[in-house]
Formats: C-alpha cells, sequence, structure tokens
C-alpha cells in the first residue's frame, strides 16, 4: 500500500482488509502465486531433501524441502503465500489455519510431506477471481479485524466451522450432540476458540460469522 | 528441529515393518509429536508417515461393537452418528479437547498416544524423568497446579492430558494392534496405560514397532452417560478435572448401575472401579454421588500446587451424578 501520512481508524481497516484477505482490490500491489514462483528461487537440492508435490489454491508445486518444513513455512518461505500468519508455531493461536480437502487444520502443525496428495487451500485461494468469498465480505462489513494479522486464519477458520455446522459436527457447548447443531453466538465462540486475536475484536468477529453462516444452517 | 528421514508408508505391514529402522517413529495428526519435536523434547531419526493407510472407517461388528479406525480424526469420531447415539460421553469428551483445528488433524490412535503437558517435560532445561530418565523431577517442589495427584510416585507427577482417553476407560474400549512381538494384540484399555512407577518414560504397554489400527467400544452399558470438564478457561483448556460417568438407576432410583473415570488428576486415565461399586444398590442422591467422590479420590495426594484438585474432583464427581440421576427423573 502506498504510505498514508494521516492515518485514520478507517484507512488502517482498509490496509488490514487488502494484507488480510488478497482481495479485488489488492489484487495490483500483492503477487499472487504464479508471479511468486517466477520470482521466489526455488530452494537448493540438498542432500536429503525431499521432492514432493503440493497442490495449493488449484495449482501444483513442485517443490524440493527439508523434511523438516512445515506446511506453513512451505506456504510462506517457498510458495510466497505469506497470507497465511506465523503467530505461535504451536498450534495454540489459529493464525496459520487452512483448508485441507475442505476441513480447517494448523498449517504450522503439519509437515510439508504429510500433504502431498491433498487440497490446500489459504487465505489467497479463497476469491472466486475478483469476487470475494462470502466470509471474507462478512468480515469486512462487520469490521471483524483490527491489526488483521490473526484474520487470515480467522476467515479460513470461519469457512471450516461453516462447513463443520453444516456436517453436524457437535462444539462443547451443543446441548444435545445427537440432534443437529445450529449456529448461535455460543456455539461460535465455542467453535472459534482455536484463533486467538491479540486485539480482542471477537464481538465483531462473531457478528461476521454469524450473518455468513446463516445461510448455511438454515 | 533435529534432523530426520521420512517415508510415506503405504500400507499397515510396510508402516511396521519399517519401525524397526533406528530411531523409527510413526506419525498420523502429527499435533503432538511435531510440536515436541519443535522443542526437541522428540528427536526422532526416522519418521514414518501412516496417514494414507486405508484406517479411517468406523463400522459395526455383528456383536454390537463399534470398530474406530486409528485414523479417524477427533472430529470425524465425535460427529458420527453411532457415536452421538450412543456413547454420548465419548463425544463431548472429544468436543471438549483442544480446538476444531486440532481435533480436525488428530486421529484417534494418536490421542491415546499423547504426551503429558507437564511443563518441565516440555522444559529442555529442567529435569524431568519421564524426558530424561534418571534425570530428577522438578514438578515435585515446583510450579505443579496441573499435576496429577492420582497415581503419581517421587519419579514423576505428570498428568495424562487426554480427554477421549477417559472416555474410552468408562466405556471399556479395547485396542487392536499390529506389529510386536506376537503379529498384533487386542489390549483392553484397562492394561494399556501404565503408572509411573521409577519408569515414568514408559507410558503404555505397547511394544516397540507396535501399531494401534482400531479402537473396539463395547454395547454401551445401561444408563444415562455424560462427560464434564473442569478447567481454566471457557474453551481450549486442559482440564483441572474432567468426570466421565454413566448412571442407570431402577424404578426405586436405586443405582443398578454406574461408570466412573476422572481426567485431569492422574497419571493416566482413571477408572474409578471402587467408586462405581459402592454405589450399587445405594439411593441415588447426595450422600451416594459424595460418597462416590470421596471413594474415588480416596488414594489421592496433593503436592502443594495441586492440592485443591482433590476437593474439586469430589464434588465434580458428585455434582456429575446428581446431573445424570435428574436427567433421568425427567425421562
Amino acid at each position: 500500500m502506498p504510505q498514508k501520512h494521516l492515518l485514520t481508524r478507517r484507512l488502517l481497516g482498509t490496509t488490514a482488509v487488502a494484507t488480510a484477505m488478497t482481495g479485488v482490490a489488492a489484487r495490483a500491489q500483492i503477487p499472487q502465486p504464479k508471479d511468486v514462483q517466477t520470482a521466489i528461487a526455488p530452494a537448493p537440492s540438498f542432500p536429503g531433501n525431499l521432492d514432493m508435490n503440493l497442490d495449493v489454491n488449484g495449482r501444483q508445486h513442485r517443490l524440493s524441502l527439508d523434511p523438516r518444513t512445515t506446511l506453513l513455512d512451505a506456504l510462506r518461505d517457498h510458495l510466497g503465500l505469506t497470507g497465511t500468519k506465523k503467530g505461535c508455531d504451536h498450534g495454540q493461536c489459529g493464525a496459520c489455519t487452512v483448508l485441507i480437502n475442505g476441513v480447517r487444520m494448523n498449517s504450522c502443525l503439519s509437515l510439508a510431506a504429510s500433504r502431498e496428495g491433498d487440497k490446500i487451500v489459504t487465505i489467497e485461494g479463497l476469491a472466486d477471481g475478483e469476487k470475494l468469498h462470502p466470509m471474507q465480505t462478512s468480515f469486512v462489513h462487520a469490521d471483524a479485524f483490527q491489526c488483521g494479522f490473526c484474520t487470515p486464519g480467522q476467515i479460513c477458520s470461519a469457512v471450516g466451522m461453516a462447513n463443520e455446522l453444516k456436517r453436524g459436527v457437535p462444539s462443547a457447548v451443543t446441548i444435545d450432540v445427537a440432534a443437529a447443531p445450529t449456529a448461535s453466538v455460543d456455539e461460535v465462540r465455542e467453535r472459534m476458540s482455536g484463533n486467538i486475536c491479540r486485539c480482542s475484536a471477537y464481538p465483531n468477529i462473531v457478528a461476521a460469522i454469524l450473518a455468513a453462516t446463516e445461510g448455511v444452517t438454515k | 528441529m533435529k534432523a530426520f528421514t521420512f517415508e510415506r508408508a503405504t500400507d499397515v505391514d510396510a508402516a511396521v515393518a519399517s519401525s524397526a529402522k533406528p530411531g523409527a517413529r510413526f506419525i498420523a495428526g502429527g499435533t503432538n509429536l511435531l510440536d515436541l519435536m519443535k522443542v526437541e523434547v522428540e528427536k526422532p531419526a526416522h519418521l514414518i508417515d501412516i496417514s494414507r493407510l486405508p484406517l479411517r472407517d468406523i463400522a459395526e461388528t455383528p456383536e454390537g461393537d463399534l470398530t474406530v479406525g486409528a485414523l479417524v480424526s477427533n472430529t470425524d469420531l465425535a460427529a458420527h452418528p453411532k457415536v452421538r447415539e450412543r456413547y454420548p460421553m465419548l463425544a463431548r469428551a472429544v468436543v471438549n479437547g483442544a480446538s476444531a483445528q486440532l481435533r480436525n488433524q488428530a486421529t484417534t490412535g494418536g490421542n491415546l498416544l499423547q504426551r503429558t503437558r507437564c511443563p518441565y517435560f516440555y522444559d529442555v532445561a529442567k529435569s524431568c524423568n519421564k524426558r530424561t530418565p534418571g534425570a530428577g523431577c522438578s514438578a515435585l517442589q515446583g510450579i505443579n497446579r496441573m499435576t496429577a495427584v492420582l497415581g503419581g510416585s517421587d519419579a514423576c507427577i505428570a498428568a495424562h492430558p487426554s480427554d477421549m482417553a477417559v472416555a474410552l476407560m468408562a466405556l471399556e474400549a479395547t485396542i487392536e494392534t499390529k506389529g510386536g512381538s506376537k503379529g498384533g494384540r487386542k489390549i483392553a484399555i484397562a492394561d494399556f496405560y501404565r503408572l509411573p512407577g521409577d519408569t515414568p518414560h514408559r507410558e503404555t504397554n505397547l511394544e516397540p514397532g507396535e501399531l494401534i489400527v482400531s479402537v473396539a467400544l463395547p454395547p454401551p452399558p445401561a444408563g444415562q452417560q455424560t462427560y464434564r470438564k473442569v478447567r481454566d478457561r471457557a474453551s481450549y483448556a486442559f482440564a483441572l478435572v474432567s468426570v466421565a460417568a454413566i448412571l442407570d438407576l431402577d424404578a426405586d432410583k436405586r443405582v443398578r448401575g454406574a461408570r466412573l473415570a476422572l481426567g485431569g488428576v492422574g497419571t493416566m486415565p482413571w477408572r474409578a472401579l471402587d467408586a462405581e461399586k459402592g454405589m450399587v444398590g445405594a439411593e441415588a442422591g447426595d450422600k451416594a454421588f459424595a460418597a462416590a467422590g470421596a471413594v474415588a479420590m480416596a488414594g489421592a495426594r496433593g503436592r502443594g500446587g495441586n492440592d485443591f484438585k482433590i476437593p474439586l474432583a469430589k464434588r465434580v464427581v458428585a455434582r456429575t451424578f446428581a446431573g445424570l440421576a435428574t436427567s433421568i427423573s425427567k425421562g
């Protein structure tokens, strides 16, 4: 983003949206995966490296990586997909949440080599071309972020959460675990407890997710 | 993280065969193992990725058991219609553990084998007999609020962290394996875990290279069942105390049968058989439920920071049974 001398709350918000969502407005500034592929030098093939194919946002990537490389580090450091954030690197904060075969997981607790053959979707892959994913739109409308660092993980997690509600996955606050769960403030707060927001933007995050999820469970 | 070599196993036999390599470990969800590798508490020389093995089914046997493949995710276990209907305490226990992302990734077999969250086990600058046999235990005189009050020894008081395994204890699950000296066997969960004694680094009776392939749940015993967890936060925290309980009452509201297992308080998922036996025939009510709590915690020993768990566990046991009795009387 161009430098601004007078940063207002609205401008800060816009910056956060662009950073976090790689959406319509941000397309021009943020390198896309296909550009990144040529921009970043492929990792040198050290002895002991593993050759692997990763399917990320619908594209196949051939990589040669140290077996210790986590999926998170592969995405950020080797594919240039820096929308996925590294917070704690121990599965406690949720900033690294991505969708693996449609299911939300912490990319910091997966080895990249273990994810060969899976379909990985990051925040950069949620939008349909120029059209934001409904969960992204809902976060924008509800102003569901402050600094924006946790937002990509929050949005990927929320998309996965909506799918889980649809499948009837119970939660710790579901009173009758045998019945179909429905979206509510309590359910969303419980189901999103794996995503920490240091700014504590939770009221708006919950509102954004409820607004986008209602269509899924009703 | 220490360097390792990596292979993806194509079938169960190949995985078991590869486990003979020096320093080999199986990895499935990896939520615990990879985390421990990052802090170099775990240092495998070779990882066998078993995540693609065909162990993801939940199936009913002709005998009425429910067989859960070792690679069924925690989420898929809790979401399965038969688990939600017949084993609600198991569904509740699972969704009370970890976060949604972790439950999506973590497996049934891996959950059984997860390591303690004792901070001294994680901190390589501190002594821990579980991490380095013979090194000593920093928790005994240290910050031990989260540690166990049942089953501990002078070598180790680390609490077992699983919620799922507590429900499996109460449900008398059986663990099926491949590999090891017998080529595979069935182990009752009551015989699966070990008390720390003077070998706290050995947490289960699995042999080297023995691979969990499934967990079998026998038909649920009669009665109402639930799982109740008390923790520092409303969500996404390990148990201070948790209770898996089943209560069956006759027409006169006397206890016909009961099951009780506790989490957060034991060095292994803790079955309270004496408390169960003591309840049978008693009139359902506060007196019998308080007695059950007292019997369950009779052998408990606090180490300072964790003393509060003993009265807390007694109360949670009593309250959980009282809740079940109320639910039964409402029909």
